[in-house]
């Protein structure tokens, strides 16, 4: 009652608010997110670290939405047009139609999707992709090093590229080491080859990555990549309650032993997606008017991809397997070691 | 005396039966409309319990309204997100006239919509004047056919429908997820589960295309306002629906006067797909142009809430399916304006909910509201 009683006077805030939005000086930057949410301790919430972050240091305004749902992305683009942003970031392959949609409509908006390029480019948006395989490499190397039962396992979300890029870099390194060692690794949950395997068909249900753990864990894996975002959290609880000796997991997008500090401890490193240096970097093109349509792309060499510190399992990773890490970083930026089949 | 009075309250039963207009007044009109005005209050509350500070909340309550019906843009989110409430309501609230709980109109509205989309791409070529009719009906069929599964299952078993329909659910999220992946209907070039797009002549048009490529209110409206009408005289002035209020309201008392329950059930649960599945196909064709996981949104979980909100009335179902259209335009633009959760919005309209399963609690917080009313006054 307390709102309607004011409804005649409504008129001049919603004024006042609609006088405010689009201020000359004024820089927006927003985000929209999918449905895994801001906070999802990985990829969204990486992405909207860069806006802040540019927030912190530029001084500009940001702004997200959510999406509950897949029929939200293109409502939701629709209703941050009209001048509110001055670039709008669209954060995953899953946006790739809506952005495309809104973005031939409305050729004065800047756009910027992470995890999707077009072919051919639009003018007005600036496509955000990584070479996740690279950094996957060294956390599959690694993963195949630590693992005792001689079984490691993974698990995506959804089957498309910005999610397999990571099970087909970490399956490629287990390969690499097996290779070198004479071992025999076995990954379970995916095939680089038939592209097929282990896929919760969702970012959001952590009750799934807690059961698909359980099944890998069972099967023998002893360290686990979930490549879906927030289901991973799942996965982790699964790890936390068996213990690190039973059960390691690798994080995906974030460091997620800073995401998830409650149980940091299980987490032996994590595939870092550097999306808020990316992000950052769109909004200084923005700002210095030098945007252009295309794609931007991240590497081990230009730091957009990295593996995280091993933190807790500093000085448990023997020196060795460290010192081959670093041998083969080094191979992957020079060029000498090449990822993928070869 | 006990007979006496027995008699008065039969009669005066009686006498309220012969004229609804003030009870029915109070129980269709007031308690939706007090439900909703308690409900934006304690979610006011909600918001300063969680640290927002008092400006926030008025501005996003601002931003509710403004986001909602405060241009043309907001009014067409609002439609947008209406249609396909309402028509999934619909068939819900015929489900409920007869008797049925029929949870099922999330599944019903995945396999109807997949096969609108099926059909629109299969048969493109056709013009526009023929293939958008057919694959919305395309998508009536199946929805029809997957309710009618659970409408035979109770005539034929006595299984409960509750207890189907949320099954069929269940098989409905991973049919579709197969389906998504056999060749001839997953888009070219693309590993995820995602349809092939919908032809542009399948697709319902977009009305207000012509003033801002943005606004997307499509000829769903139309579907939707046709399909009040429909079930509005399905239910009241048609012989079968006559059938389906007799077996709603008393299951024996039908039985005796030749209704034959069997076929009712059926025959309401297939009406109630029929429009579940209206309503996926009108999402496809209007709103997304292909299929994916999920496209249902928990459209047809959002709906059970609408039939009950319109109090198994067409007209009220339209109500409160534009109510609810409204809440979810608003909340994206609370979230935009004011930095709310969109969660906050979920929050109030299950506090709706609530307050509109509990007519009692809310005449006993308005007392006063009641009796205007019943002075013949209306507020």
């Amino acid at each position: 009652m307390l709102v309607f009683r004011k409804s005649p006077s409504l008129a001049v805030p919603i004024m006042a608010i609609l006088a405010m939005a689009p201020s000359a000086n004024a820089f927006t930057a927003c985000q929209i997110t999918d449905t895994g949410g801001i906070d999802d301790n990985s990829f969204n919430q990486t992405a909207w670290e860069g806006v802040l972050q540019a927030q912190a240091d530029l001084g500009i305004d940001a702004r997200f939405l959510e999406s509950e749902a897949e029929t939200d992305y293109e409502a939701n683009i629709t209703s941050l047009l009209g001048g509110a942003c001055d670039i709008m970031f669209t954060i995953g392959f899953l946006l790739g139609d809506a952005t495309q949609e809104a973005a031939e409509a409305n050729p004065d908006q800047l756009f910027s999707i992470v995890d999707y390029s077009y072919n051919p480019s639009l003018d007005n948006v600036l496509g955000q992709v990584y070479a996740t395989d690279e950094a996957a490499f060294l956390g599959g190397y690694l993963a195949a090093g630590m693992s005792e039962t001689g079984i490691v396992g993974t698990f995506g979300g959804i089957n498309i590229p910005p999610v397999t890029i990571f099970m087909d870099g970490f399956a490629y390194g287990v390969e690499h080491y097996n290779q070198r060692h004479g071992t025999d690794v076995v990954v379970l949950g995916w095939s680089p080859e038939t592209r097929q395997g282990l896929f919760t068909n969702n970012f959001e249900s952590l009750d799934d990555g807690r059961a698909f753990a359980q099944n890998l864990y069972e099967e023998g894996a002893d360290i686990i990549l979930p490549v879906a975002g927030p289901v991973g959290l799942g996965s982790a609880a699964l790890a936390d309650e068996l213990g690190p000796d039973e059960l390691m997991i690798i994080g995906v997008d974030a460091d997620m032993y800073q995401t998830d500090p409650e149980r940091g401890h299980v987490y032996l490193t994590s595939i870092v997606k550097r999306m808020d240096a990316t992000v950052y970097q769109v909004i200084e093109m923005v700002r210095a008017g030098e945007f252009e349509g295309g794609i931007i792309t991240g590497t081990l060499g230009n730091g957009g991809v990295d593996l995280a510190p091993l933190h807790d399992f500093e000085g448990v990773v023997p020196a060795d397997l460290v010192a081959e890490l670093a041998e083969t970083r080094a191979g992957i930026t020079d060029g000498t070691i090449v990822v993928g089949t070869d | 005396m006990s007979v006496n009075d027995t008699l008065d309250s039969a009669k005066e039963q009686l006498l309220r039966r012969a004229a609804p207009g003030r009870a029915q007044f109070e129980d269709l009109v007031i308690v939706p409309l007090f439900a909703v005005a308690v409900a934006l209050m304690l979610g006011a509350l909600i918001m300063l319990a969680t640290g927002i500070d008092l400006p926030t909340v008025g501005r996003s309550f601002i931003a509710l309204l403004a986001g909602s019906v405060g241009s043309l843009g907001a009014l067409s989110e609002t439609l947008v997100a209406a249609v396909p409430l309402v028509l999934a309501a619909l068939g819900l609230a015929l489900g409920f006239r007869t008797g049925l709980f029929n949870i099922g109109a999330e599944g019903q509205i995945l396999m109807g919509g997949l096969a609108a989309v099926i059909f629109g791409f299969t048969f493109d070529g056709l013009p526009f004047a023929i293939l958008m009719p057919l694959s919305l009906l395309a998508g009536m069929l199946v929805g029809a056919f997957y309710a009618g599964i659970a409408g035979w299952l109770r005539a034929a078993t006595g299984a409960h429908e509750v207890i189907s329909t949320i099954m069929l659910n269940l098989i409905s999220y991973r049919l579709l997820d197969y389906m998504l992946r056999l060749d001839w209907v997953q888009r070219e070039g693309r590993s995820d589960p995602i349809s092939r797009s919908v032809p542009e002549a399948a697709e319902l048009p977009r009305l207000l295309e012509w003033l801002d490529p943005n606004l997307r209110m499509h000829a769903g409206v139309f579907v939707m306002i046709a399909a009040v009408i429909v079930v509005h005289w399905l239910l009241f002035r048609a012989k079968l629906g006559f059938e389906f209020r007799a077996s709603g309201a008393s299951p024996d008392a039908a039985r005796y006067a030749g209704i034959r329950a069997g076929l009712i059930i059926v025959l309401a649960m297939a009406t109630a797909g029929a429009l579940a599945g209206l309503a996926g196909a009108n999402q496809v064709l209007g709103v997304l142009g292909r299929a994916s996981p999920g496209f249902s949104a928990g459209i047809g979980f959002d709906a059970i809430a609408v039939a009950l909100l319109g109090r198994s009335h067409p007209v009220g179902v339209l109500f409160a399916g534009l109510l609810f259209g409204a809440l979810e335009a608003g909340g994206r633009q609370m979230q935009v304006d004011a930095g709310v959760s969109i969660d906050l919005i979920g929050i109030i309209q299950a506090l709706i909910i609530v307050f509109i399963a509990a007519p009692l609690l809310v005449r006993a917080l308005f007392p006063w509201g009641f009796r205007a009313a019943s002075k013949g006054d209306a507020e």
